[in-house]
């Protein structure tokens, strides 16, 4: 038994910490875990993505078209890695775009998102979330990658229960984030399971 | 503390970084040492973690630790502690080997009594380095016993033997890793925490002093040393051979984290092969793979980079004359380049193993996408700087640049960096392209450069009067790396406080007589002063105090200060783009309409997109 999740987004939002605590769960379930993540240079603002590995594996990276999951905390992140999908694997993704700044500076262009879903839909099961906006009303924008990893989930695409999932967030968290965490995780899973 | 419990058998999940400390804890580590250098960084942040930990609750943290102020010093220190016979280990990324590889290769012929661990991570990929050198060729180079751990689990346990084999052989061994290890998480299962030393006896001994004399004495020990250590390296637990389906005439070569790829593909594959795994690859153990190689007819070699495993192992081939048959990079079936992954090994080995399997293209999205590469921080104090120099001269200037977060200052629209070599190179090679053309040269280091290897080219610029000006960005940390300290901070990594050294008290020092001090914020007089430094004749400094906004906000917000952002008023805009395609605040964006403005959540409030619009458009919020 495998489990192969990619995460990606935009530095400094949770993306590395989602990792974390998805590799933590597995750890909690007696699962082999591997959780590769990208430091360095992509913490200025860079594209950032995270794979966790889970059950028999070896290799720390993800093999093309083998993600069960990509869970993207913006839009064209979650396309820019798309080689990680095949036709059945879950793409959860935020649809807030964060407009890097070769965009601003007038280098590059940012596709319209409408193009950008139906890239993605092609590829994979879509779920699109408005991260942001759950997170904003739960309390605070911070939990977005709760919210995503309740999303997770919920799209049954992981070895383990989803309980496990939430008390190893809850016990990653400062307490007094803990309430906000736990409403986060769970609107997250029913923005996916109505 | 989690990572310091000393509760054998107990499992947690580590990153492969934290399980080198913790092997080197196990292992009652008594001195540890670092500059700090993506991948290595967090080895040396763990062990800063733990000392400030301890020392807050007034315990001893059983280890000195500290941020040297380059590899070389850092060597230095934990050489002389291994040779009072304390435990100590060292830690850099792969290119801070090279500039402490004049204390490495000699340190090598007079060795240690404590063990004494270092560690070069290395960066297939460049993931974030400026080059890809494979430092396997320092063991062999300098003659360092060598381990190669594929797995955080393995890093642990191999750090902590290393100590004991670096003591049988009175030797300072290389922990060879490269980010694939450094960056991953796996699980870890912790044995028990020995206890350290805590002070060393340096035993006086001519051998100490490697005088011609003496070093021609020590040189025959070294390769003395080095056959002891291949007799470690045949029962070394960590060279294994794993068996993978029937019995067959194929074999593999592997080492490091290429050993997962092939294990995965494989038993993915089918394939029926045996596995010679090395951990410790200097010096390979010949008998073991003799053994193996005269059991097989084909072998395939799999590392990373250069072929190393290859070329000794063909060697051997020859040696015992056996007629095999190897795959590798020398026969064009894997690169030099770059790093490994599922997708590359399965590949080649289907062309190998002659396997039909239909290898679908990966998916690929017609849709262009805007690159997102990392960029300066909004209200980073280097982007105001940059855009006072070269409005001091917009043209004509040529600028030598060097590592850091400034390096970053080379992207769209500032366009600040020309040319890069290694750290410290912004001063040596601004002197040299002063002297090469009539150009005007402005060049640009982070302070922690200025004090790993700022200097010496400063004093050269001094000395011979070399035509330039050297910018020293002073924003008191070391930020690229993680902000780390340094010797400008008036705290160590163990939290403790420190003498600060001052940037222009050693500019001073060094003869420097146009020393230009300036708050980059304040863009207007920092642009005079550029003015004045490039019409100054001889060598100016110019030293851009402001501190990191990062940092600077971190603290902010512990002493719960509000972080004024701000704001551009629609009305007064004449969307002349100058904050965004002039400055390139990257918390400045367009709607779709084409009118600007300020991310609230990306603002740092540093209030330098206001200074520069021309027409007063932006203000603060609070105003
Ligand atoms: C020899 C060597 N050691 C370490 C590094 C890793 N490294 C990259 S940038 C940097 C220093 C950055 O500090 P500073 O010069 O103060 O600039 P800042 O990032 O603070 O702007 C370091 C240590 C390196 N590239 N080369
Ligand atoms: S971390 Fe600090 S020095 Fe680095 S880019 Fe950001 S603000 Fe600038
Ligand atoms: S004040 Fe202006 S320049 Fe400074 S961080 Fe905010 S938007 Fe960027």
């Amino acid at each position: 038994m495998k489990n192969n999740i990619v995460l990606t987004g935009v530095g400094g939002q949770g993306v590395i910490t989602a990792a974390n605590i998805l590799g933590k769960a597995a750890l909690k379930a007696g699962l082999n875990v591997y959780v590769s993540e990208v430091h360095g240079m992509a913490q200025r603002g860079g594209s950032v993505n995270c794979t966790v590995r889970i059950g028999d594996v070896y290799g720390p990276l993800v093999a093309n078209g083998t993600a069960d999951a990509i869970v993207s905390t913006e839009p064209i992140e979650a396309l820019r890695y798309i080689n990680y999908s095949n036709n059945k694997t879950k793409i959860i993704t935020d649809i807030n775009p964060v407009i890097p700044f070769t965009v601003s500076v007038g280098s590059d262009k940012y596709p319209s998102l409408d193009k950008v879903f139906s890239e993605l839909r092609k590829n994979g099961e879509l779920y699109k979330i408005d991260a942001n906006k759950i997170a904003t009303d739960v309390g605070n924008i911070i939990t977005k990658n709760t919210v995503l990893l309740g999303a997770l989930a919920a799209s049954d695409a992981l070895l383990f229960k989803s309980d496990l999932l939430l008390s190893t967030i809850l016990e990653n968290v400062p307490s007094k984030f803990k309430e906000i965490n736990r409403k986060a995780f769970q609107e997250g899973f029913k923005a996916i399971k109505k | 503390m989690e990572i310091i419990e000393n509760k054998p058998g107990k499992n947690i999940l580590l990153l492969g970084n934290e399980a080198i400390t913790r092997g080197a804890i196990e292992a009652g580590v008594s001195v540890a040492t670092t500059y700090p250098g993506t991948p290595s960084s967090e080895i040396a942040d763990t062990f800063s973690k733990i000392a400030k930990y301890k020392i807050k609750k007034n315990k001893d943290p059983g280890f000195y630790f500290e941020y040297s102020t380059n590899e070389k010093v850092a060597l230095e220190i934990a050489a002389a502690a291994a040779i009072t016979g304390l435990r100590s280990l060292t830690c850099m990324k792969h290119v801070g080997l090279n500039v402490a590889s004049d204390t490495f290769m000699t340190y090598l012929y007079i060795g240690c009594r404590g063990g004494h661990v270092i560690v070069s991570a290395d960066d297939p990929s460049c993931h974030s380095s400026q080059n890809e050198q494979d430092n396997r060729y320092f063991a062999i180079f300098g003659g360092a016993p060598m381990f190669e751990p594929t797995t955080p689990q393995e890093a642990k346990e191999m750090t902590r033997m290393a100590f004991e084999i670096s003591e049988e052989l009175n030797s300072p061994v290389l922990l060879r890793t490269t980010t694939r290890l450094n960056h991953v998480r796996g699980p870890i299962k912790f044995n028990k925490i020995e206890k350290s030393k805590e002070k060393g006896k340096f035993e006086k001994n001519p051998m100490w002093v490697p005088m011609p004399e003496i070093a021609r004495a020590r040189h025959p020990k070294l390769i003395e040393m080095l056959e002891k250590a291949e007799k470690i390296s045949e029962t070394y637990p960590y060279n294994e051979i794993i068996n993978i389906g029937k019995q067959s005439e194929w074999g593999i070569i592997t080492s490091g984290v290429s050993y997962n790829y092939v294990r995965e593909i494989s038993e993915e594959l089918n394939l029926n092969v045996k596995i010679l795994k090395l951990g410790m690859t200097h010096p390979i153990p010949k008998k073991i793979c003799k053994k193996f190689i005269r059991s097989c007819k084909n072998i395939i070699i799999v590392e990373e980079l250069e072929p190393i495993l290859e070329n000794q192992i063909k060697q051997i081939i020859y040696d015992i004359g056996e007629n095999v048959k190897i795959f590798g990079k020398t026969t064009g079936h894997f690169s030099r380049l770059y790093e490994y992954n599922l997708d590359i090994v399965e590949d080649v080995f289907l062309k190998i193993f002659k396997i039909n399997k239909e290898i679908k293209k990966p998916n690929k999205s017609k849709l262009e996408l805007p690159k997102r590469p990392p960029a300066l921080c909004p209200g980073c104090p280097h982007r105001a700087t940059y855009y006072a120099a070269k409005k001091a001269q917009p043209k004509g200037v040529i600028y030598p640049t060097d590592i850091g977060c400034y390096t970053l200052g080379k992207a769209k629209p500032l366009e600040m960096a020309d040319l890069l070599l290694c750290m410290g190179s912004n001063a040596g090679t601004a002197c040299g392209l002063a002297v090469a053309t009539d150009e005007k040269i402005i060049s640009f280091m982070g302070d922690s450069t200025f004090f790993h290897s700022g200097i010496p080219p400063l004093i050269d610029a001094v000395h011979h009067n070399h035509n330039v000006v050297i910018t020293i960005l002073d924003n008191r940390t070391t930020a690229m790396t993680g902000h780390q300290p340094h010797p400008g901070n008036d705290f160590d990594g163990m939290g403790r406080p420190a003498k600060k050294i001052l940037v222009e008290k050693v500019v001073k020092g060094c003869g420097v007589e146009n020393i230009e001090i300036i708050n980059p914020n304040n863009i207007e007089k920092s642009s005079e002063a550029y003015k004045r430094a490039l019409n100054y004749s001889g060598t100016s400094v110019v030293i851009s105090k402001s501190p990191c906004i990062i940092l600077e906000n971190r603290y902010k917000r512990k002493r719960n200060e509000s972080i004024r952002v701000y704001q551009i008023d629609q009305e007064k805009c004449k969307k002349c783009k100058t904050c965004i395609g002039k400055f390139g605040c990257p918390a400045i964006y367009f709607e779709e309409d084409e009118s600007i403005h300020i991310d609230m959540n990306q603002c740092n409030g540093c209030g330098n997109c206001a200074t520069v619009c021309p027409f007063n458009a932006i203000f603060n919020k609070e105003n």
